[in-house]
């Protein structure tokens, strides 16, 4: 019998029996903390491990990316302690100019395909589109993977996702990964690993898997996989995983692995997509929201901060001006994203369309100090939650970059094509 | 002998149709604007802060008592605040019909009692299981009890995992058994 692609990579971690629904240690190959979370894990080691060595510092990261810099004194505090926790213990920190922590890991050659990777971020699982098994976690776990390396972890069925057709601009991965979770919504992948086929998985570019394994969290799932094209994607990095060692190969599942059910979803000549509040799979055709008015914008976020995704954005706002009244954030992912799209004239462009440009970071997502909206605001954002309250006291409609510029110009929500 | 069940008062999370809320997320248990807050002492005031109609919450739980709430709970981040303000509050147990991976390891990894039951909805639609009912849950022979109304329900008993960890207290002092090859 043959095996899905998170059960080789749970197996060559773990001398256990892995098979669903048994429970397997398993060897982590990277464990990060970020600003949040962080120094409630250093406390924890320190209250538990006083004096003990980290299982290998080498392999051991802090990232900071939710309130970078830091805008409270608590915040400053708890990023000053993460700072000293690592220098004691000689732990590299990406602190906070790098960016997202998971795309810092990404970029900078540790979250390798076949590897396993923790941090203290629910959308850990984005690694899921270079072919690692990304995993978020408390800060009781990450002290203890710390300390020790590895965690148990129970191993999930797995789901394959058949897409049916393919679909054309303005049409991007967001406006997919929305529509799955239309589909899909919080029940049919939920606690299980997903692996996508079919033409338009296959074709996806790097930042459009990133857009789609991030939101896996949203649709309850554990993490997702986009086997074909994988590693080819990969390569669409500035010299991938040079920095730190040799490129591994991602895996694909065997011939007769086994999978708990198959489900075939349609999205032939799918239009542009939105969710409305306060769930990300309150999602409808952009056609049906239409003309609802906003007052601001957003962006960015780890689920679409990568440079095609600011460019999609500046494709829509080059030569035109943010209509008077509406703001409109941009947070590029990483350091690397904001380098490039500075060199390549991106960033002229979003500039002199008005809109407000923000160090790298996760910005509008967490009530961070680039996120937050008023009573009665309504903000459009590339981001991956819109729960009630999330953001501030306003309601957020989700989409992609190109429908939020396009919203942004003219000030209630809108497609690409009616700019 | 360790306590292989507990006995509580009930707190049954459900909207004004009477049915349980399912995907219940961490920023309504525990909002982002508190994530600084890294004392657990501080954390129990916070509980269902930002879940409409429960945000007095903290003021109303008593120690020992237990919440009911609908699938998929603990949607959302990977914060561990969201369990701790339950062990701050001296919470007896969290029942649901399935909550987020994350969550639930969250949970289990310090000493929580979190556990599944499939039974849950339709009781609480039927109005069997009633917020103020006391009910005593077993962890290992996977058996829920209404004390009040005399009857009882599935719940799926703990994994050999969870069970350790919580019998030692937490991840850290089951690592320390652990490590000693026990």
């Amino acid at each position: 019998m043959g095996n899905t692609i998170i059960e080789k990579i749970i197996r060559a971690h773990s001398h256990d029996e892995v098979s669903p629904g048994k429970i397997a240690w398993m060897d982590l190959d990277i464990r990060s903390a970020r600003d949040f979370g962080g120094p409630n894990v250093a406390k924890n080691y320190e209250r538990e491990y006083a004096g003990l060595p980290l299982a290998d510092p080498a392999k051991t990261f802090f990232t900071f990316d939710l309130c970078a810099p830091a805008c409270t004194l608590r915040y400053a505090d708890n990023q000053q302690a993460c700072r000293g926790f690592a220098l004691k213990h000689g732990v590299e920190v990406f602190d906070v100019d790098k960016g997202i922590g998971t795309h810092v890991l990404m970029e900078e050659g540790l979250a390798q395909p076949a590897s396993t990777v923790v941090g203290t971020d629910s959308h850990m699982n984005i690694l899921g589109a270079v072919g690692s098994f990304g995993q978020g976690m408390g800060d009781v776990d990450i002290a203890f993977a710390f300390r020790t390396g590895r965690t148990w972890f129970e191993v999930p069925e797995t789901v394959k996702v058949s897409l049916k057709g393919t679909f054309r601009k303005p049409t991007t991965a967001k406006d997919l990964t929305l529509f799955l979770l239309k589909e899909l919504g919080t029940k049919k992948i939920a606690l299980r690993a997903a692996e996508f086929y079919g033409p338009s998985a296959a074709g996806l570019s790097l930042a459009g898997r990133l857009t789609l394994a991030s939101m896996i969290t949203e649709m309850a799932g554990i993490i997702g996989f986009i086997p074909e094209g994988c590693d080819a994607a990969r390569k669409e990095l500035p010299d991938s995983g040079m920095r730190r060692g040799a490129l591994s190969t991602a895996f694909t599942a065997d011939d007769g692995a086994s999978y708990l059910e198959t489900l075939e979803v349609d999205i032939q000549g799918l239009p542009p997509q939105v969710a409305a509040p306060f769930s990300p799979t309150n999602v409808k055709p952009v056609s049906d929201l239409r003309g609802t008015k906003i007052n601001s914008g957003f962006i960015g976020s780890c689920t679409n901060g990568r440079f095609e995704d600011l460019a999609e954005a500046a494709k829509i706002l080059k030569g035109r001006k943010v209509r008077k009244g509406v703001m409109l954030k941009i947070v590029p992912a990483t350091r690397r994203v904001y380098e490039e799209l500075l060199s390549k004239g991106v960033l002229a462009d979003l500039f002199e369309s008005g809109a407000i440009i923000h160090n790298p970071g996760c910005g509008g997502c967490a009530e961070g100090h680039v996120g937050l909206t008023g009573k009665g605001e309504v903000q459009i954002s590339t981001g991956n939650r819109n729960f009630a309250g999330k953001q501030g006291k306003g309601e957020t409609y989700l989409a992609g970059p190109a429908v939020v510029a396009a919203s942004c110009v003219l000030g209630h929500i809108a497609g690409p094509e009616d700019v | 002998m360790e306590k292989t069940l507990c006995r509580g008062r009930i707190w049954v999370l459900q909207d004004a149709a009477g049915k349980l809320i399912e995907d219940i997320d961490t920023d309504q248990i525990f909002h982002n604007a508190f994530l600084h807050i890294t004392e657990i002492s501080e954390m129990g005031q916070h509980a269902f802060g930002n879940l409409e109609g429960w945000k007095d919450f903290s003021k109303k739980a008593k120690p020992e008592d237990i919440v009911v709430a609908g699938r998929n709970f603990g949607a959302g981040s990977s914060r561990q605040q969201a369990v701790d303000c339950f062990i701050a509050l001296k919470i007896g147990a969290i029942l649901a019909p399935s909550y987020s991976s994350i969550y639930f390891r969250n949970a289990v990894n310090s000493g929580l009692p979190i556990l599944r039951s499939g039974e849950l909805s339709e009781l609480v639609v039927r109005r069997s299981l009633e917020t103020g009912d006391e009910i005593e849950v077993d962890f290992l022979a996977g058996k829920g009890l209404d004390l009040n109304k005399n009857f009882s329900f599935a719940v799926e008993a703990m994994s050999a995992v969870q069970w350790e960890i919580y019998r030692q207290g937490d991840l850290f002092a089951f690592g320390r058994t652990f490590s000693r090859g026990s």
